[in-house]
């Protein structure tokens, strides 16, 4: 099982904040293709430019990254603090 | 001396103030925040704001590092507030001590330009008509932020 974050407005389009899935292997890419594949509503709300990191056991990832059972994962819309 | 809080509470930019070592510090820098009333034409109640505990500390360390490698600072502090924050309210502060004025102001505003685009943080807007919207990244703050370099 893997867990996955939501944050920001990807929390309310989703209406989901969190989740565990099965997950035997595969990179960040491919959690993103998978969840993308639900249907249409995720591939809109998790298309490239809502998406400004992933971040796997509270470290930001900058490149596509292995995901392992276990791990924590957390999905990033674009920021707007400041 | 460094640091990063994220808090719901009002901060003191006096008390952070008090804290700056004096010795070989010829100027200080400081930016706060506050929140508008007005976004476009619609008038603000409240904004909103969450932050991913213990991710966005660890980022606004890594732009303070970037600035730190940039100019010679003496000092940094960030503090940033979550939570519910009303018209007029301050929601962050960017205060900098160096030996000199010119490395204090760029390193303040290079901070800041870092931090609307790069530290985890999300606004929602709660407006006076009952509406509602998450705040969208604004390609002018990216902007800002590019022209400090293109590869940090």
């Amino acid at each position: 099982m893997i867990k996955i974050r939501y944050f920001g407005f990807l929390k309310d389009i989703l209406q989901i904040e969190e989740e565990e899935i099965i997950w035997d292997k595969g990179n960040s890419q491919d959690l993103l293709d998978f969840l993308r594949n639900r249907n249409a509503s995720w591939s809109d709300a998790l298309a490239e430019e809502n998406i400004f990191r992933l971040v796997i056991n509270r470290r930001i990832i900058y490149q596509s990254t292995p995901i392992h059972t276990g791990d924590e994962i957390a999905i990033l819309p674009p920021v707007t603090g400041g | 001396m460094f640091s990063i809080k994220i808090q719901t509470a009002p901060f003191s930019q006096k008390e952070i103030k008090q804290k700056l070592p004096a010795h070989n510090c010829g100027a200080i820098v400081s930016f706060i925040g506050i929140v508008r009333g007005f976004d476009e034409k619609e008038p603000l109640d409240y904004l909103y704001l969450e932050h991913f505990p213990s991710v966005t500390e660890q980022e606004i360390e890594r732009i303070i590092q970037l600035a730190k490698n940039r100019w010679d600072i003496q000092s940094c502090h960030v503090i940033h507030r979550v939570g519910n924050l009303k018209i007029g309210e301050e929601i962050v502060l960017v205060l900098t001590a160096a030996t000199h004025r010119k490395a204090a102001f760029e390193a303040t505003e290079f901070i800041m330009d870092y931090l609307k685009s790069e530290a985890p943080f999300w606004k929602k807007e709660f407006f006076k008509n009952g509406q509602s919207r998450w705040v969208k990244a604004k390609q002018s703050d990216l902007n800002e932020k590019g022209r400090w370099s293109n590869n940090d």
